[in-house]
């Protein structure tokens, strides 16, 4: 598991990084012309976290998501067309139109949810886990959250009830330095986010986060160990939002020259100067990037011309007993 | 039939379910050991193990996402939160995602989760121990709201909470804990939003639930006495709440009372009022009425705490006050 990804496989990772780069690309800017509603937050320049882990990871696996959930989603291997109909809030959308962005997940791959609760989706990976343990199934659940989490209350409890538990499970910091609009930096005391998990007990990594061998040989390394019974792992992934907390969120509060070097960085631009190197040509790359494109342009014309959840839909799934008249 | 406890039919119901499920879990503070905060877990952890009741840290939060997760994965949870007081602190969960993931996700996957805060004065347990938080889980869409004031009907009633597939918010009475009852150990699972009518009576309906249900019944033997009938309902479940047993016993009495231990401003009765007063306007022959405690957090001290207590006394003079003739141009409450 820990060597390297051969190039064809490194060459479909990249594929689901545009196609990543490509589906937040149109949101935030169907956001921005008031064709979504609601929240919408882009995952651009964190693709290759998302990406890195779910390549280390089976498809009965759980993961659990937050409100930058889109990236997960598509790296464990939904459907952008259904995605893409939730965005829209459309019939045929994966939660028939009734999550949207900020709730869009697939079950039928193990997806627990986006969620719009900054660390709740932590403790539900860490249910999952209990209920994996239970059942004595074969199956690990990954946490993906935000530095942002770190400081909230429930993501340290679930810290410590992994540790205390031995739960399956991966936990990855996606720690892109902001907490919506806020430095995290700013309203974070001790000296880390991988001390805090070693101070639970739980071993972890730091790894740069815009490289995606980097990133898929540390979680297929943290996973197997998760997969092979020896307890929680932490991932640390550093990484960068190229776009503000949300789609209508400028980022004004950061510095331009801050954001320039880190789109320097690019996660995908990285990942093609490695498949240069390895002989994939240029224009194989430019291929792959339109097909992305193309891709996402036929989930957004099947999204834009569907139809419109019906009306009784509102009442369903509400709950059984008691449900609405 | 066999006599026992609240706390003890309880016991057997969980045991049961478990026996005959294999998904069934328990997890929550000091369920091991202690066997809960009034024994209602004695003895199960040695007997199903650390796996299936499962003793925490003092994680509401996590106790409460955990439990959620691990519904979602296939398995039925039973959380245990020791005090109506600390579902407060896993409020979050409880409303942001046990009652919505469904829903959210489209109805992809649901959360047969039990969520057990008992609730209620008992003992001179204060503000942060004492409350009737029911309204706030009922005015959550999503989650159905059970409340047995019976062994018995703790018995069949937890059974069918732990095979619902919905969040069932479940709030046993503390003070309820040391009732004795008969209790059918065989008996099947209750069915949800079924009311339950205790006493029949022909002159006044007496809503209720939970702890206050002995208190009405007293006040009702008091009011025959005095010569009135008073039909007395105790609910079970509050959400679904079984409008039909409630309105038919309305439309016989024509008078509506509704009382329960939770704070009036705001409280279910308001619900229970005001739907009646919608629905059988007409037929009413007094303004519905409700009691319940006054709006002040639970004092400790006993004569202060038991005025916060709505008594039989209260409730047979609200009880005659829309029963005796009208008199034109007074308000009876």
């Amino acid at each position: 598991m820990n060597e390297i990804p051969g190039t064809e496989r490194v060459r479909k990772l990249y594929r689901t990084m545009l196609l990543i780069r490509a589906f937040d690309e149109h949101s935030g800017d169907a956001r921005r012309a008031g064709k979504l509603r609601g929240s919408v937050h882009e995952y651009i320049g964190e693709e290759a976290i998302a990406t890195g882990v779910c390549a280390s990871l089976r498809r009965t696996d759980y993961i659990s998501s937050y409100h930058r959930g889109h990236g997960h989603c598509l790296a464990k291997g939904a459907d952008p067309d259904a995605m893409m109909k939730e965005l829209y809030g459309k019939a045929g959308g994966v939660c028939s139109g009734k999550g949207g962005s900020m709730h869009v997940a697939d079950f039928s791959l193990g997806i627990l949810g986006a969620n719009g609760v900054v660390a709740d989706g932590v403790t539900i990976a860490v249910g999952a886990a209990q209920a994996v343990k239970l059942k004595k199934e074969d199956r690990i659940v990954v946490a993906f959250f935000g530095d942002g989490a770190m400081n909230r209350g429930p993501m340290l409890e679930a810290l410590n009830w992994a540790g205390v538990f031995d739960l399956p499970v991966l936990f990855v910091c996606e720690d892109n330095l902001y907490s919506d609009r806020t430095r995290t930096g700013s309203v974070t005391a001790g000296p880390g986010v991988l001390a805090r998990a070693a101070g639970f007990g739980i071993r972890g990594e730091t790894v740069d986060g815009n490289d995606l061998l980097a990133v898929h040989e540390a979680a297929a390394r943290l996973s197997s160990e998760v997969r092979s019974g020896r307890g929680p792992r932490f991932l640390h992934a550093t990484t960068y939002r190229w776009r503000g907390h949300l789609a209508l969120d400028k980022g004004l509060y950061r510095d331009a020259s801050e954001l320039e070097m880190w789109k320097e960085r690019d996660p995908l631009v990285r990942t093609a100067k490695w498949l240069s190197s390895r002989g994939i040509a240029a224009a194989a790359l430019e291929e792959d990037r339109k097909a992305a494109a193309a891709r996402i342009a036929h989930s957004v014309a099947a999204a834009e011309s569907a139809p419109w959840p019906p009306s009784r839909v509102l009442f369903t799934d509400v709950q059984d007993v008691g449900a609405p008249a | 039939m066999t006599a026992m406890t609240y706390a003890q039919a309880a016991l057997i119901a969980l045991a049961q379910e478990m026996e005959r499920d294999p998904t069934v879990w328990v997890l929550g503070e000091d369920l091991g050991p202690e066997g809960g905060v009034a024994g209602q877990y004695a003895g199960l952890q040695q007997r199903f193990g650390k796996t299936r009741i499962v003793d925490t840290p003092i994680s509401e939060n996590t106790i409460m996402g955990a439990a959620i997760g691990a519904a979602m994965c296939g398995t039925r949870p039973v959380v245990e939160l020791r005090y109506a007081d600390f579902g407060i602190c896993a409020a979050d969960e409880i409303v942001n995602q046990a009652a919505k993931i469904r829903y959210m996700l489209g109805g992809q996957v649901r959360v047969p989760a039990v969520i057990r805060q008992p609730m209620g004065l008992r003992d001179g347990m204060a503000a942060q121990h004492s409350q009737s938080t029911e309204a706030w889980w009922i005015h959550v869409p999503g989650l159905v709201v059970v409340a047995p004031s019976t062994p018995a009907d703790n018995h069949a009633l937890l059974k069918a909470a732990i095979r619902c597939d919905d969040p069932v918010v479940y709030m046993e009475h503390k003070e309820l804990w040391t009732v004795t009852g008969e209790v059918d150990e065989a008996a099947a699972p209750a069915e949800l939003g079924k009311a339950s009518i205790v006493r029949t009576g022909t002159d006044v309906t007496i809503v209720t639930w939970s702890g206050m249900l002995a208190v009405c019944i007293e006040a009702a033997e008091e009011l025959a006495a005095n010569g009135s009938r008073a039909e007395v309902i105790d609910l079970r479940t509050l959400w679904p709440w079984d409008r039909e047993t409630v309105f038919a016993s309305v439309a016989k009495t024509r008078r509506l009372l509704v009382v329960h231990q939770a704070v009036r401003v705001g409280g279910f009765g308001g619900e229970i009022v005001a739907e009646a007063a919608e629905q059988l306007f007409d037929t009413l022959e007094a303004p519905p009425r409700r009691l319940g405690a006054p709006r002040v957090p639970v004092p400790y001290s006993e004569p202060l705490e038991t005025l916060c207590r709505v008594s039989r006394s209260d409730i047979v003079a609200a009880a005659l006050s829309m029963v005796e003739p009208r008199r034109p141009g007074t308000n009876p409450s």
